[in-house]
């Protein structure tokens, strides 16, 4: 049996997880920058420390309704894919689990491709199922194209 | 001649001796587990490679040596022979002796001297699985360090113990990597000489270790060395004469066949002379990884930022007891990034070292005699331009070789030389490097392009004909465009000129061309010294700020209800009068698709010159200038081609960074439509505007008439202050030779002028980047504002057709012509003393 850390976060409602290891910080997205002429899922670029992080919105990835009005205010997760900085814009951090790989399933098959091909996995939780993300072909440029 | 040869060898050297490196740990790892087929594999690749390079650099020794290992190698790998130790030791054998014939090849550029049979027979015999007998090979002694570094391998050898040599001590030849006591001893010896570092003999075995260095390691020793020895150059000369005798007699006992000589550093040592004072200051540099520069790079970068937001702070408070020590903070972080900086910087002949071979082989295919002259290869820049111009200027020396010079035969029936030079030269200035790649071939030929002009559809006929000569050479750059009129292997396929502006532009660099028929082309590359750091304006459009390349912006404009400049409509196109030119515009916000700001803002236009376009770019507002570190863009957002990057700006926001090229390819067909008629050359002047013109006399004809906005000065001498022989003339002119030229190259009337006491010379003084030249003409008529029209085109060079001004005929001055005969002129006479001529 062996143990993954999974840094839980919601968005739309839906629990998703993202292999710790590969979560550089959390942070709230203030002072971004729109980019004009991008692509609808880049919520703009902002100034973390000295880097130039590009925020990604998580539900415009997903294909999910943009934020109530009055929600509290979003979160980013920072990634670092090719060797640059995302920050991926969730709704909410949930806690980091410590997950069994044998719970660990195969996505099924009846995704939408949208999500079919940026999820590696489903963790059936007591309560609910953890749906494991890829942050990889998540920002990645040629998936996001294709998507 | 030794130029092309000693970087051949040199890049060579830092290949092999990196492969070797490599070699040497993989055997050590194949030894231990001789199972490992992978281990094997990159060690027969990476022996493979250093023989194919040594065969085609024709060094035989090396190769034969090389090959043998070789051999044995493939035997292992078809495992058709087992893995003994007895067998590794013999391949790094091989190895060492490899790095001793290197180590002797950097030091003289020749192979040294030398029998490799012992080792070679060996190799042999292992290979065809018969007895062997390790105490037959010579064993060498390899210089302690990586063969290449910037700091001076040396050869060990001390004076006591010659490289070699048998150790007295065992009774049997040393092998590599091992360290025998007598070594030690000799070593401490030779480290507690009275001398101090004096006594450190190049190579010697490391005093601070006590223990020869094995190969591939650095040692803080090591660097030590290598200061001490800079500082104390005479160790080159003084390299003892001791490992003569000690090497020349081989080895007593066990060895049979020695190496009479084996690497013979007696041969090398003391060729260690003169030149090599040269080597002895490289001792003064170390070798480090571009990575650990990049980072270095990044954090000054950081710090810039940084530095900028305490400043930034530190303006919006008056008390601040800050303010003094940050100025410090920020004068030193200033030279920081100066000094950093300089570490990027690379000499440009690294981009061109290649050429002299590519020229070569350019010259043996298309049966044409050609010279290349580099003048200017210390010229540095940053190396990541480098990169990027490296093939584009690859290709434009090719084109050179393959287009502009004429065949051989051609050159002789010509009357020119029979070999054709081409002539590279870079030089700073300002914050850029000129680049110019020139050739004393045919030149273009105007009327070829012309007609290909009108033939791809790129202008109409009325449009061609009003172009000067020089714009139509320009059309060479244009998208498909190609004059050869067979596609040779090398060139012609219509790409070439189009892509190498393209690849120019995009770094923030122009190019330009002249070509004079029958005498030849200059393309000059003009591009920033670096991408990193560049400054920047601050402009603002919709609600949003953005920063754009102040290399790119020639001149701001305000315009709006109380300015002077009115931004007017066109159908749906905005232009701008200025200077009574049309310049169509790009509105930012609207482009960027931007929500307005509010209307009728205070607006400026930046006027944007990408290349031979120039635009005006309407933005709400400009805030500021700053220097900012460019920093690219995730590859997410690398489809958005209007921003080449974002930065931080110093107060802790980000901006994007306009691309001004991409920008104006944005703004669509307008631009291009404009482009033609809107180019500032003067030609374009067609229209009705007026211009403002001298007018004078010279040589028969009609009077004739220039732009006055060419001329740089008008002078008057005496006839007898201007020098004229073998039909040429010059002017001592502000300390400096300034060539006279006349409108039909004639100087009888300049002569008989001489004649005349006091007679006083009119000139058109004509200025270009550093030279000068000065037109003689009879007499300055008038200055006049007109219209110009060209009515009449010329057939004669240095006329660029006959327009009426001020109600007469005038003929209309080429004044590229001229600035290119001038330039002429000053290229006849260069400073010979630091170019290289290689064939």
């Amino acid at each position: 049996m062996s143990l993954r850390d999974y840094v839980t976060l919601r968005v739309g409602g839906q629990l998703f997880g993202v292999d710790a290891a590969r979560v550089h910080d959390v942070f709230h997205p203030r002072g971004l920058t729109p980019v004009p002429l991008s692509r609808s899922e880049i919520a703009g670029v902002l100034n973390l420390r000295g880097r130039i992080v590009t925020a990604v919105c998580a539900r415009r990835r997903l294909g999910l309704p943009p934020r109530e009005e009055g929600a509290p205010e979003p979160l980013a997760i920072g990634l670092e894919v090719h060797g640059d900085s995302y920050g991926l814009v969730i709704d909410s951090v949930d806690e980091v689990l410590k997950l069994d790989d044998e719970k660990f399933h195969a996505p099924p098959g009846n995704l939408p491709p949208r999500w079919a091909e940026i999820i590696v996995g489903v963790y059936q939780l007591e309560k609910e199922l953890l749906i494991v993300l890829d942050p990889h072909t998540l920002l990645d440029a040629a998936h996001l194209k294709a998507a | 001649m030794g130029y092309v040869v000693d970087d051949l060898i040199s890049e060579f050297l830092t290949e092999t001796a990196e492969s070797l490196e490599v070699v040497d740990s993989e055997l050590v790892k194949f030894e231990a587990n001789p199972t490992e087929r992978k281990t094997l594999d990159n060690i027969f690749r990476l022996v493979h490679t250093v023989k194919g390079t040594c065969g085609f650099l024709g060094l035989s020794r090396l190769e034969a040596v090389a090959h043998a290992g070789e051999t044995l190698l493939g035997r292992f790998r078809d495992g058709k022979l087992e893995v003994t130790p007895i067998a590794v030791t013999l391949v790094l054998h091989s190895i060492d002796r490899i790095k001793v014939i290197l180590a002797g090849l950097e030091q003289t550029g020749n192979e040294p001297d030398g029998d490799d049979h012992d080792l070679i027979s060996q190799l042999e015999a292992m290979a065809e699985g018969q007895a062997v007998d390790l105490s037959a090979v010579q064993t060498v002694e390899v210089p302690d360090r990586p063969i290449n570094g910037e700091i001076e391998p040396a050869e060990i050898n001390i004076p006591s113990l010659g490289v070699g040599d048998i150790d007295p001590a065992t009774g049997r030849a040393l092998r590599p990597g091992e360290v025998s006591e007598a070594e030690l001893e000799a070593a401490f010896a030779a480290a507690e000489g009275p001398e101090g570092a004096d006594a450190l003999q190049p190579g010697d075995i490391d005093p601070a270790t006590g223990r020869t260095l094995r190969p591939g390691e650095v040692s803080e020793a090591d660097l030590e060395a290598a200061f001490a020895a800079a500082e104390a150059p005479d160790w080159m000369t003084d390299a003892t004469p001791e490992p003569v005798s000690e090497v020349a007699p081989p080895a007593p006992e066990p060895v049979k066949a020695a190496a009479p000589k084996a690497p013979a550093p007696p041969e090398s040592a003391p060729s260690l002379g003169g030149e090599e004072a040269q080597g002895i200051a490289t001792t003064q540099s170390i070798r480090v990884s571009v990575d650990v520069l990049e980072g270095l790079m990044t954090l000054v970068s950081e710090m810039v930022l940084t530095r900028n937001q305490l400043l930034q702070i530190s303006r919006n408070r008056e008390d601040s007891a800050f303010a003094t020590p940050l100025q410090r903070l920020s004068t030193l972080t200033g030279e920081l990034q100066d000094s950093v900086m300089k570490t990027r910087m690379q000499p440009i002949g690294a981009a061109w070292k290649k050429l002299p071979r590519l020229v070569r082989d350019l010259s043996y295919e298309l049966g044409k005699k050609i010279d290349l002259v580099m003048d200017g290869e210390g010229t540095e820049l940053d190396r990541q331009v480098l990169e990027l111009i490296r093939d584009p200027l690859t290709h434009m020396v090719r084109n050179s070789a393959d287009h502009g010079l004429e065949g051989t035969e051609e050159r002789v029936q010509l009357g020119k030389p029979a070999n054709g030079t081409i002539k590279l030269s870079a030089f700073h200035e300002g914050g850029y490097i000129v680049i110019r790649i020139a050739d004393n071939g045919r030149g273009l030929n105007t009327a070829r392009i012309r007609e290909k002009i009108i033939e791809k559809g790129l202008a109409s006929r009325v449009e061609v004909d009003a172009l000067s000569e020089q714009q139509v050479h320009r059309y060479i750059f244009a998208a498909g465009f190609s004059t050869a009129a067979k596609v040779t292997n090398l060139s012609g396929r219509g790409v070439g000129m189009d892509v190498v502006r393209t690849n120019i532009e995009q770094i923030g660099g122009q190019i330009d061309l002249t070509s004079v028929a029958g005498q030849g082309t200059t393309f000059t590359i003009k591009i920033p010294l670096t991408l990193a750091i560049v400054s920047a304006l601050i402009v603002g459009a919709g609600a949003q700020k953005f920063a754009v390349p102040q290399t790119a912006v020639m001149e701001l404009v305000r315009t709006g209800a109380n300015a002077e400049h009115r931004i007017e409509k066109i159908n749906d196109a905005l232009v701008l009068r200025l200077r009574n030119k049309l310049l169509p515009l790009v509105q930012l916000g609207p482009t960027l698709q931007l929500e307005a700001a509010k209307d009728e803002d205070a607006t400026f236009v930046m006027v944007i010159q990408v290349g031979e376009r120039r635009y005006g770019l309407v933005v709400n507002d400009v805030l500021d200038t700053e220097e900012i570190v460019v920093k690219p863009l995730a590859t997410i957002l690398r489809d958005v081609d209007v921003f080449s990057g974002a930065t931080i700006l110093g107060d802790g926001s980000v901006v994007l960074i306009l691309d001004p090229n991409a920008m104006s390819e944005r703004a669509g067909n307008m631009l291009e439509e404009k482009a033609a008629e809107e180019t500032e050359e003067t030609a374009a002047e067609t229209g009705s505007e007026k211009v403002a013109m001298l007018l004078f006399k010279a040589g028969n004809g009609a009077p004739k008439a220039v732009e006055l906005e060419h001329i740089t000065r008008l002078e008057h001498v005496e006839s007898s202050q201007i020098e004229i022989m073998e039909g040429r003339a010059a002017l001592q002119y502000r300390g400096k030779l300034m060539p006279i030229l006349t409108v039909n190259s004639d100087f009888s009337g300049l002569l008989s002028a001489q004649s005349e006491e006091h007679h006083i010379q009119p000139l058109l003084v004509f200025t270009g980047e550093g030279y000068a030249m000065g037109l003689a003409v009879d007499e300055i008529v008038d200055v006049i504002e007109d219209h110009m029209t060209i009515e009449l085109s010329a057939d004669r060079p240095g006329v660029r057709g006959t327009a009426i001004v001020a109600g007469r005929a005038c003929e209309i001055l080429d004044v590229d012509y001229y600035h290119l005969r001038g330039l002429a002129e000053h290229q006849r006479h260069p400073a010979t003393t630091n170019e290289k001529a290689v064939a």
